[in-house]
């Protein structure tokens, strides 16, 4: 079997599953945010059901408007927090982080679970060796109510990176440059597994940022097989048991695809589709507004240590915004620790509390008609930052930083990065 | 049963930001949602649309985010059921769970243009283009989805007191 298999399996109660095959199981997470909890909220008071399976496993993270941006998002917000008070639920954040920089940064999710969200990025926490994905309102408000979900067991993807990584290349543009190849429903239904070499070393920032992309191949789910860097990162924060898994020799595989990676360049997704990539050497000339450094994908301390090493000593270009948005509070405290925040405000950056905000147009950088942004995040479907004719352009703290300072998207080198 | 009414033709990968942008998840009650129905994919659609109108779409449709809003908002706007060459994994489940009825036909999408009259039959899976005569087939909805879909939802049929499957 392989990993998604084998979890799967073990929350179902089964030695075996198949590709294709119904299953029930059971959860260890039920995780909602200030937009999709309030739907359950409301079909659980719908069908009255005055108790929740466990009240220590449901997690409702405020992030997408927080701070809250108008009286209406306020009432959502006020909805989730009146009913975590009610139930008294263990895990309820507001404004501390991202839901999915803030679980594992807290140790809330582990490997070996099963974890749904009512995000379409709870996929990131497959970088832990979970299985871990994305469903609605309803199935959040069956699951926080009996503890159980169904699940059609996926197939599985084998996705095998070698070779010489480049020192401006990380995860978010192994992910890019790999849904650039296979199509925003390359992975439809399917779990992506990332494993190889290049994978063994990379951090674990840049392995969330690559499970966290999955669902932008359409995939129920992305998986790494949990190795010694995976195991000290939740060796220190774990307050449960958990337990690793991974894919047999003889698991079975719809599809195997291989990458060297010492053939794939900084990676840029042009509007408005996170397929459209390009390479940075071959993006043209293209003058940019905004700059938005953050968000579930590449908000962690070491995507802004990143932006910080390109940004160093330079300012950013006069006819552009440069937005950065640490994605917990803990990271924003190690990145004033660590001076990171000087180095962006002496540029002239905007540095924001902890929320998806600009990500999903929601407030705290939204784009104007005819605006360009790069930005750090997931998705650049039209209207998804702001105006439905402003365009976003995905790429890596990096870039993104250099395009800051250029007014234009372009590399570390261009904008005099020497390192 | 049967589902009639005027096609509305939409191309590959409609993403829920398109059904319904993040702009306007401040919200959640379903008239609400319904205003801005697919107003990234066609500004004018909510107006030009009559009840009881059918979506056709090409693949991936509903992918991205997890929204239920999506489903809600196109149910809450009055189209009868969503006709696609494929459909994003989320969206496929949160359709059923709010009583949106959604069919698979590649075949069926390609015959199918903006103003076809098409019918759907629930229980035979068969799309019938009565401006053109052309006949489809597609999955049919298995009678436990059907009971969900009528019931309004995954909830509300388990508010009835009726088991899953």
């Amino acid at each position: 079997m392989t990993i998604t298999e084998k979890i799967l399996a073990s929350h179902a109660g089964l030695d075996h599953v198949e590709p294709g095959q119904l299953i029930e199981t059971s959860i260890d997470i039920a995780l909602g945010n200030d937009i999709t909890a309030p739907l359950a909220i409301k079909a659980i008071k719908e069908i009255g059901a005055s108790h929740l399976f466990d009240r220590n496993k449901i997690i409702l993270v405020a992030d997408h408007f927080i701070p809250n941006k108008d009286i209406p998002s306020a009432m959502q917000a006020k909805e989730m927090r009146d009913f975590a008070r009610n139930h008294q639920i263990t895990h309820f954040y507001e404004g501390v982080g991202i839901e999915h920089a803030l679980l594992p940064e807290e140790g809330l999710v582990l490997p070996g679970d099963v974890v749904i969200g009512a995000d379409s990025h709870t996929c990131t926490y497959g970088a832990l060796g979970a299985f871990a994905t994305g469903v609605g309102s309803t199935d959040l408000a069956a699951a926080m109510v009996t503890g159980k979900t169904w699940f059609r067991v996926p197939d599985s993807i084998k996705l095998i990176y070698y070779g010489h990584r480049d020192k401006w290349v990380f995860g978010k543009d192994l992910i890019l440059y790999t849904i650039g190849d296979i199509g925003v429903d390359g992975a439809l239904y399917r779990a992506m597994e990332f494993t190889g070499e290049v994978i063994e070393y990379l951090p674990m920032s840049d392995r969330f940022s690559m499970a966290n992309m999955a669902i932008e191949a359409g995939a129920k789910n992305g998986i790494m097989a949990p190795d010694e860097i995976a195991k000290t990162y939740v060796s220190t924060k774990a307050k449960r048991s958990y337990e690793f898994f991974k894919s047999d020799h003889d698991a079975r595989y719809i599809d195997i695809k291989e990458y060297d990676v010492g053939n794939i360049g900084p990676q840029v997704a042009f509007p408005y589709s996170p397929q459209n990539t390009r390479v940075i050497s071959e993006v043209g000339n293209i003058p940019i507004d905004q700059v938005v450094i953050g968000s579930c994908t590449n908000g962690r301390l070491e995507d802004l240590r990143l932006a910080a090493k390109v940004l160093k000593g330079k300012k950013v270009h006069p006819y552009v915004r440069l937005i950065i948005i640490p994605a917990t509070q803990g990271t924003y405290r190690c990145a004033m620790q660590e001076g990171l925040l000087d180095i962006f405000l002496e540029a002239g950056g905007i540095i924001g509390p902890p929320t998806c905000g600009p990500c999903l147009g929601g407030h705290m950088g939204v784009l104007a008609k005819g605006e360009r942004a790069v930005a750090t995040t997931n998705r650049n479907f039209a209207g998804r930052m702001g105006h439905p004719e402003s365009e976003v352009y995905l790429a890596n703290p990096a870039i993104a930083a250099a395009s800051a300072i250029l007014g234009r998207i372009g590399s570390p080198e261009e904008a005099g990065c020497k390192e | 049963m049967k589902i009639k009414g005027k096609a509305w033709k939409f191309g590959d990968d409609i993403n829920t930001d398109a059904i319904i942008p993040g702009r306007y998840l401040n919200v959640s009650h379903p008239k609400a949602l319904a205003n801005h129905c697919m107003e990234d994919a066609d500004p004018q659609f909510i107006k030009n649309m009559a009840k009881g109108d059918l979506i056709v779409a090409g693949k991936n449709f509903g992918c991205g985010s997890s929204r239920e809003h999506a489903p809600i908002a196109i149910k809450a706007a009055g189209i009868s059921c969503v006709i696609a060459k494929s459909f994003a994994r989320i969206f496929y489940r949160n359709a059923f769970n709010v009583g949106l009825p959604i069919f698979e036909s590649e075949e069926a999408v390609e015959a199918i243009q903006t103003g076809d009259v098409v019918e759907v039959n629930w229980d035979t899976g068969e799309i019938l283009n009565v401006t053109n005569g052309k006949i489809f087939r597609s999955q049919p909805i298995p009678p436990f989805l059907q009971e969900i879909v009528k019931d309004g939802g995954l909830l509300k049929h388990i508010a009835k007191g009726k088991v899953l499957t």
